[in-house]
């Protein structure tokens, strides 16, 4: 069984965004970038998958800037095969790169894409549910568990107030929550490993997809900034000044 | 134009969500149905019905939809995006996961968790985790949208739409529903609680958890939730979750405990009207955006508060 992993190179999870002060956009100039953290879950997921052996192969494949290579030999160093990167110097909305992944998935035919559920920069959330609408292929989003046999994934979802357990016939498009596992530090040895694995660049424009934004993007604004408030010394204090001042119980 | 919502239930009765995404609608267009598709919900589609401001409720039932399944969902909203311009689904999980097939299979792009409505295509919305919040204007012919609905006072009631059957499309033919688990609560639901009580990583293990924050909670009749950090940790279920990757609240009191306050956590809890923060550490984040702030370890904190309460007589 195959597994395609698709991950996004976006800021480091650390890192607090800062809006530029044309209000253009959040500014990424020497800003410390790294695989998006549901990425990496959904890489953890398919290298697991594969030393449990119900997988044999995980390609991983970027869509991104130049530098998405080291995004790359990230998920290279934690277990990947090898990887592909479908290199543009845009930044295609969810729509358009679920295009592209759709015409990545035709040349690679894999079981199972397993990706994250979110990236932490456009926080669309949309981007499996598109690819499995486009390919005709069940879906199972919000993955906390997931079961791999013949011709079909056990997963268990993460739904409002719970979980939900539904059975998809492969190939399928799964997306990874928080609780499906905890990612792996790549060790040294499987960092300079990595360096030797095979990794294909082809550009974006090679595979025929419209990446024109439908979205124009008006302006980036910082949120109104919440201003703190007072320290209180006593849990008695706080009742009182929450039932007195504040009118909240 | 005419837009339509699609409502957020659970088969039995109709969430909040939906008043709030309703509100989001009417400033996109005057002519506002709402879809209520699932299993068994007829009293959900005559609940929507009383909504001020709606024209008419559509009702699909198939065994698939009262499952939830996104391919379900998109299969009976789909054969009616001819009658409308715009689609807008509360930003659940169950939003999340088929509204962007609508967008995908109509050639559009989704445009998540709207926060405020511009005009019919100009919309804003957070990303990074809440850190900026962008504005966009959509050039598509019809708008897919996702609706943060804590940013959305909701309608209020007294209309009396009329409730009509339509088809309920062909299911989710590639899956199949095997069971749900559901954690059943006396306590009100964390997305529409009026009070919320939340704990972080400090509890340190789930017995901690349970033994401390939730009969703060029950004393207040609040509902309870936690940091991505004793999520991470296993001391509180994912549901519990509150912040940027959990669910968003914005209850009228928002008590923190043991909460650091990481940028994603503030992120799902901000818009609170009046956050109270207890934490030992003095320099915590969450202390700069808490209304009430109360530098103490939770362990001798929370049951003089417990003490204080019942003096005050809750």
């Amino acid at each position: 069984m195959k597994v395609l992993v698709p991950v996004k190179r976006v800021i480091d999870y650390n890192v607090k965004a800062r809006v530029k002060p044309d209000q253009s956009g959040v500014d990424l100039a020497n800003v410390k970038m790294s695989m998006n953290p549901f990425c990496e879950i959904a890489v953890e997921e398919a290298v697991r998958q594969k030393e449990k052996g119900a997988v044999t192969e995980v390609v991983a494949v970027s869509i991104g800037p130049a530098q998405a290579q080291e995004t790359l030999r990230t998920a290279l160093a934690m277990g990947a095969d090898r990887a592909i990167l479908i290199q543009t110097d845009a930044d295609p909305e969810p729509l358009a790169v679920a295009k592209l992944l759709k015409a990545v998935i035709a040349e690679e035919s894999p079981d199972v894409v397993i990706m994250g559920k979110q990236a932490i920069d456009g926080d669309n959330n949309a981007t499996g549910q598109m690819l499995s609408a486009l390919l005709g292929w069940p879906q199972a989003t919000f993955a906390s568990a997931i079961e791999l046999t013949a011709g079909k994934a056990k997963v268990t979802r993460e739904v409002d107030g719970g979980l939900q357990t539904i059975e998809v016939a492969l190939p399928a498009i799964v997306t990874a929550d928080l609780r499906l596992n905890e990612p792996r530090y790549a060790s040294l040895p499987n960092i300079m490993k990595a360096k030797k694995k095979p990794l294909d660049i082809k550009e974006a424009a090679s595979l025929g997809v419209d990446l024109a934004p439908r979205l124009k993007v008006l302006k980036v604004a910082e949120p109104a900034k919440r201003s703190g408030g007072i320290k209180v010394e006593t849990a008695a204090d706080l009742v009182n000044k929450l039932k007195t001042e504040a009118g909240v119980l | 134009m005419a837009v339509l919502v699609i409502a957020d239930h659970d088969n039995a009765s109709l969430k909040d969500n939906t008043h709030k995404t309703v509100t989001a609608a009417l400033a996109i267009s005057g002519d506002v149905d709402v879809l209520v598709a699932g299993q068994g919900c007829k009293a959900v589609a005559e609940a929507a019905a009383k909504i001020t401001g709606v024209r008419k409720v559509l009702l699909a039932e198939s065994d698939a939809l009262g499952q939830g399944l996104a391919e379900a969902v998109e299969g009976a909203v789909l054969p009616l995006m001819g009658n409308y311009d715009a689609v807008l689904t509360p930003a659940t999980s169950q939003g999340k996961n088929f509204s962007p097939r609508l967008a995908a299979k109509l050639d559009v792009s989704q445009i998540s968790e709207i926060v405020e409505v511009v005009d019919a295509s100009t919309f804003v919305r957070p990303i990074y985790a809440g850190n900026a919040l962008e504005t966009v204007q959509s050039s598509d012919s019809k708008k897919v949208l996702t609706v943060r609905a804590t940013s959305f006072k909701a309608a209020a009631e007294g209309g009396s739409a009329a409730v009509e059957s339509i088809g309920a499309g062909d299911g989710a033919p590639g899956t199949t529903f095997v069971d749900q688990q559901l954690v059943k609560s006396a306590r009100p639901e964390l997305a529409g609680a009026k009070i919320v009580v939340s704990g972080g990583r400090a509890m340190g293990s789930a017995e901690e958890f349970q033994r401390v924050i939730e009969p703060l909670a029950d004393k207040l009749g609040a509902a309870v939730g936690a940091s991505r950090a004793a999520v991470d940790a296993g001391y509180a279920p994912n549901d519990y979750q509150v912040g940027q990757t959990g669910k968003v609240v914005a209850p009228e009191l928002y008590v923190a405990i043991g909460i650091s306050g990481a940028i994603q956590h503030l992120a799902g809890m901000k818009d609170s009207k009046v956050i109270v923060a207890i934490n030992k550490d003095g320099d915590a984040p969450i202390f700069q955006i808490a209304d009430y702030g109360l530098v103490a370890d939770y362990k001798s904190a929370v049951p003089e508060l417990m003490d204080a309460l019942t003096a005050a007589g809750k």
